[in-house]
Formats: C-alpha cells, structure tokens, sequence
C-alpha cells in the first residue's frame, strides 16, 4: 500500500466492481408476447372431455409460427415456434389420458411434434411420420406414459437447426396415484390441481440457448429463453412452502448444461419417472441435451433473502444463465 | 482563344447542357429513392453489417474501443462480451451507427495485466464482432514523462542514426567517379528496400481499416500521387541535384521514419513489443545507412553546417512525430496514407537519384549496370534485409 500509483492495477479499479457482469437494458416482453416469470407457472393442460369407457380425452392445439423474439436486451433471434413462444407452451397431462394433439404448421418450413414418451410409430413426429409441410395440419394420438417430466420438440431435419431455433418444450406426466399404492402421498402431491399438490410451488425451467450468428457456438444462454431474465425479475419464494421444479435441458452445441442452487440442497428425481428420489441432498445436477428431471426443496429453515441458482458451467452463466430465488416470509 | 469558340454555342446554352442532365440525374435519385424500385430484390434477408475496432485503450476505468460501422442500414450494438461473459458498457455518442459512423463503447472490465482478453460487440440481429487484446496493458497517455521516453526512443531510432551517417560526410568527398557511383547505387538500393518495405506495411495495416476506406485501392493511388505531385514540384526548378536532390531524400526518408515510428509505438501501445534495447540498437543500425543517402548526392556542393542540422531534422524528426501519434492516436486508416504517402516520395527520390546517377556518368546505361553500380544497388539491398531481421518481431 506503500506507492499505489506506482502499481494502478494491483489493486480493483475504482468504479469498476464485478457487479458490471451484466447486460444492458431490459428485453420488452410485451413485444415478445412472453414473460418468463408468467412462464414459470404456466402450464397448459388442454381441452378435456370424458371418452365413454371413462377415460379423459385431452386435446391440445398446437401452431408452429417463424417469429422473431428479443433474447436479451436489444438482440433479436429470427425463431421457429410452437404458439409464438420459446420454449412451446409446458404441455400438462395426467397419466393414463387419451392425448391428442392437434398440430398446424403455419411457418415456412417443415416441421413436426416428437414427443419422449411410449407412442406407436406412426405418432412419432419424425419424416414420414406426423412431419408436415407448411400449411399442413397433423393429429398425434396416444396415450400419456409413464409418467415423468418430459418434453417435446420439432424432430423435422436438420434436427440440430430446428432445435436450436427454438422448436421444444416441457411435456410433464402427472401419476395416477391410484397406480401406485406404495407412494399414493408422493403421487397426488404432484397432481396438478389436487389438494395435496397445492401447497407446493412448482415451477417450469427449461435450459436453453441461441446461436445468434449461426456459427455453431452459443451467444446467449438462458433459463426459459430471457438472458439474465430471473436477475432482473427475481422469483418470489414462499419460504414456508415447500419448491418443485420441472427442469429440462435443450441447449444445443454444448455437450452438456447443469443446474446449482447456491446455500441450499435438493432432491433429483431423473427423467421424473419415479417416485423416489435417483439423487437425495445434491446442490449440483447436470443434464444432457433431452434429459429432464424433477427438483424438490425447501427454504424453511433459511432466512428470508435473495438465493441464486445458475448453471455451473461459469460461461453459462455470464453469458445469461443465471437466476434468484427472492425468498419471502409467508406473511410478506 | 474567344475566337475559337464556336459561335452556334453561346455560353448560356452550355450552361444549359451541363445543367440538364445534372437536374436528370437528380431527378432520377429522388424517384428512384421514393419509388424503391429495387424493394423487389428485397428477400428479407438481414442487413449486412461491419463493424472495424480502430483502437483500443486500457486504463483505469476500463477497456474503451473506438468502432467504425460500415454495414448497409445504420446498425444498433446490442451487448457486449468480454471474455465470454456480458459486461455493461456505454456508448459514445448513444444510438445506432450510420454507416461510415464511429462510437466508443467503454466498458468497465478489469482486464489483467499482461494477459489476452477477447472483447465481443453484440448487434441487434446477432452478428458478433471480435477483437483480440493480444496483450493487455495500459495504453500509454500523453503525459510529459512519456512524451519525452517517447521522443528518446524515436531520437535513436530516427535522428542518430542520420547525424551517423552524415558524419562520413568529410571523408567521403574526395571519392572519384566509381567510388560516387557505388555510393548512389548503394543509396538506391536502400530506397528500393524502403519501397517495398513501406508498401507491404500500408497493404497490411489497410487491411485491418473498415472496408469503405478501399484499404489497397487507397494505399496505391497515394502512393502515385505522392510520387506524381513531389515529382512536379521537384522538376518545377529544374533537375533537383546536389543539396536540393538531398533534401528531398532526407523527405522521402523522413517519411519512412514516420511511419517506422508509428508501427513502433503502435507496438507499444498495444504491449506486443517488449520494445528492449535490442530492438531499438537494430532500429538505429538499419537506418544508418539513410544518412549516406542523404550526404551522397551533395558530395560536390559546399552545404553548410544547418544544412546538416535541417537534413538532420527532416529524415529523423518525424520518427518522434511517428512514435507520439502511434501510442496516442493509432487507427490503421490514417497509418496506412501516411505510409503511402512515404512510398510515393521514395520511389521519387528513387527516380532522382537514379536520373542524377546516369547524369553522372554522362547517360551510358552501360557504365550504370556496370558491378560496381550493380554491385553497389544490392550491397544496399542485402544490407537493409540483413538488418531488418533484427527488427522484426
């Protein structure tokens, strides 16, 4: 500290913490027609109507629309969607429904709805299989099984390019708890809807990223599309409700993405086909392109405050996939 | 004169003839930028965009880029990366760049010393541009204390090596006729080198120059008429010989020591040289040989001691000029017309000394391939390639 002038950069630099990491500016989600925190909890479990042997039948519209989207302050993404958001809207079903899906391509290319489940081939939303031209308008048709947290996404080829133009999005299987006596509290806690199910805050993330130069390599990684989006917004937290999040990973060029909650752990339920735990009391997760799993934790033990969750992989993160969880007292 | 104009073509009616087709030719401007009726070939594809880093500071607060857009529409900079990672930033003046158009953008990045970081200036449509820091280290200001290590650099860089060259003045005035031959051969053969040299580097720094500045386009026709307008005035009293001759040589490589001192404190400014004692003692041999140049032709003239002084000042001097605005004010544009201009006055120089050489020898070509002559040209040569590999880094 003898002579600082005499060595300026052994120091920080004044004006100049770390906390300048950040973007500029503010995305206008108006324009978009897509707010991600309003993602978080939005979920579309359909049209329903009860089949005559009893079952439910449970019908989504789905539209494949070309729309450019604001990824991050100022930067816009020519995109390929499904209902004019990325990712497509959180399809939500219960195990053993009649699906159907009613899909029309209103974009310029070709494209298709492939989803991960247990279908017949005909359904499988590949070429010569439910890939339709633009204009064209397909009907996929099965059942919903196993239950889990799922996805879907345009499976039209080249599949890297429709993936990362934005073609994807959560397909999540609630279990009967009828099917599964053993665990019948588990199963109907996530239930959406049911009483058992509503003290829990659930919540939609999928992981993603844009290639906005096209060069093969990422710009912009992000948490449900908006770099740095739950920054800004952070997402409110009921402390003394327990959290489950739905988290699915699409990011394409990188080999894998991850998920860190920072001063708290969590149980992992992979791919969510189970109904207990493939991971107990972890505060790191990662996932390949397609893997999904369900996150379960809780803050009643901590103060209230700002907790942040990230990818783990530090360029993810500064370049957009990072995230506060603003954890409240009930009463606030 | 007035009775050679063609009485059928009053001046009104030329006036007329002139003004008729430039009022068609903005009439057809504003129709066809009104009508737009090229918006068929429209296929919506996104605007080209360029974006050229002319320079780059370090310091305190930061890393500031000046950035010149050069894209079809006026372009918005989004974001901005700095090693994989945003980073705020302001732009200098705010909002989009017209084409041809210059910002800074300073961002408050604390970059590490003596370490490389990897800047990427988002657009709105997502195109990336990157510019490499090699190098990070602080870029020099102008404050006293660095001026005056500045102007000592270019001093031995520039200025002893001359007054070296110059001191062999006395004892090279009693040479005879082959003796002066091999002299001025020797003398041309440096310039040559010089040519190329100064010609390779502007080609090279217009490269990094935004492409709306025409880098090698620029770069040759300077070159031409530099050369073209110093040949005129040079041959407007004459045949420039003795003193004269070497005054403009002392310009032509004054020129050249500009620009060497540019690339020199351009280097230093951007921390890719280390700049030792070495590098600057090879600096000052290879330009030894430049105050031979400039004692050569004025070997039967009678020039006084600020003759010297002035001779002196003009083929050094600006190797200072050249390292203050190097390390200050760099953008490779700017670097590559002053280098351009220097080459026009080399090759004129060339000219006049080769010209004054066969005047010498009574215009034989025969005497002027003769070995010694020939000899001479590419002892000069070899000299300033041997040299010049001390130099470059």
């Amino acid at each position: 500290m003898a002579h600082p002038e005499s060595s300026p950069f052994a120091a920080p630099m004044p004006g100049m913490a770390h906390g300048n990491m950040t973007m500029v500016g503010l995305v206008d989600h108006v324009r978009n027609g897509f707010d991600p925190t309003h993602m978080l909890t939005d979920w579309d479990t359909g049209q329903t109507e009860l089949l005559p042997d009893g079952r439910t039948l449970r019908t989504f519209t789905v539209e494949a629309i070309d729309k450019e989207i604001e990824i991050a302050p100022g930067l816009f993404f020519p995109a390929w969607t499904f209902n004019g958001r990325v990712p497509g809207p959180a399809l939500r079903a219960r195990e053993g429904d009649r699906l159907r899906i009613v899909f029309r391509n209103l974009g310029s290319h070709p494209h298709s709805m492939h989803f991960h489940g247990i279908h017949s081939a005909r359904m499988d939303g590949v070429p010569g299989a439910g890939l339709i031209e633009p204009g064209e308008e397909f009907v996929y048709d099965f059942d919903a099984r196993p239950f889990g947290c799922h996805l879907y996404h345009c499976h039209a080829l080249p599949l890297k390019r429709h993936m990362h133009k934005g073609m994807y999005g959560l397909f999540v299987i609630d279990p009967d708890p009828s099917r599964h006596p053993e665990n019948v509290e588990v199963a109907a806690s996530r239930v959406l809807g049911s009483p058992e199910n509503a003290r829990w805050q659930e919540m939609a993330m999928v992981m993603n990223a844009f290639d906005t130069n096209f060069d093969g390599g990422n710009e912009v990684y992000a948490c449900n599309t908006i770099g740095q989006a739950y920054m800004n917004v952070p997402i409110p937290v009921d402390k003394s409700r327990p959290v489950r999040i739905y988290l699915l990973n699409v990011t394409e060029f990188d080999p894998i993405n991850s998920f860190h909650l920072h001063a708290n752990f969590f149980d992992y339920y992979d791919t969510g086909t189970n109904l207990t735990p493939t991971l107990r009391t972890v505060d790191v997760i990662m996932q390949c392109q397609a893997q999904r799993g369900i996150l379960e934790f809780s803050f009643a033990d901590h103060e209230p405050g700002m907790y942040m969750f990230h990818a783990h992989q530090s360029e993810f993160t500064e370049l957009g996939w990072i995230g506060m969880f603003d954890v409240r007292d009930p009463s606030a | 004169m007035t009775d050679r104009s063609d009485p059928t073509h009053p001046a009104t009616f030329r006036i007329l003839w002139v003004a008729f087709p430039l009022a068609l030719m903005l009439g057809a401007f504003v129709w066809i930028a009104s009508l737009d009726p090229l918006r068929g070939f429209d296929n919506g594809a996104p605007p080209v965009e360029a974006l050229t880093v002319e320079r780059s500071i370090l310091d305190e607060t930061g890393i500031s880029l000046l950035v010149r857009a050069g894209g079809s529409e006026p372009m918005t900079v989004a974001q901005v990366m700095v090693d994989d990672a945003f980073w705020t930033f302001t732009q200098d003046p705010p909002g989009p760049v017209a084409r041809g158009g210059a910002v800074w953008l300073r961002i408050p990045y604390p970059w590490v010393l003596g370490e490389a970081h990897l800047v990427n200036v988002l657009s709105s449509t997502g195109a990336a541009f990157e510019h490499e820091i090699a190098v990070a280290v602080p870029t020099p200001k102008a404050s006293l204390g660095q001026m005056r290590g500045q102007a000592l650099v270019g001093a031995i860089v520039g200025l002893l090596p001359v007054v070296l060259g110059l001191m062999f003045f006395p004892a090279l005035r009693g040479l005879g006729q082959s003796g002066m031959n091999i002299l001025l051969s020797l003398t041309v053969g440096l310039l040559a080198f010089l040519l190329v040299d100064m010609i390779v580097e502007a080609l090279e720094l217009s490269n990094e120059a935004a492409a709306l500045f025409q880098g090698a386009a620029m770069v040759w026709l300077v070159a031409l008429s530099s050369f073209l307008l110093l040949m005129a005035v040079g041959r407007s009293r004459g045949r420039p010989e003795g003193i004269a001759l070497a005054y403009y040589i002392a310009l032509g490589i004054g020129l050249h020591n500009f620009g060497e001192g540019l690339a020199i404190g351009a280097a230093f400014a951007a921390g890719s040289a280390g700049l030792g004692t070495f590098l600057v003692l090879g600096f000052a041999l290879h330009n030894v040989t430049e105050g031979l140049g400039i004692a050569a032709p004025m070997l039967r003239s009678q020039p006084t001691l600020w003759t010297f002084v002035l001779l002196t000042l003009l083929a050094g001097g600006p190797a200072v000029l050249g390292m203050w605005s190097g390390s200050l004010a760099h953008a490779p544009q700017w670097s590559a017309l002053a280098l351009a201009i220097g080459a026009g006055a080399i090759l004129q120089v060339i000219f006049e000394v080769g010209a004054y050489l066969m005047r010498q020898n009574s215009g034989r070509l025969k005497s002027v391939l003769a070995p010694s002559v020939l000899g001479g040209f590419l002892a000069g040569l070899a000299f300033m390639y041997v040299t010049a590999a001390l130099i470059k880094v």
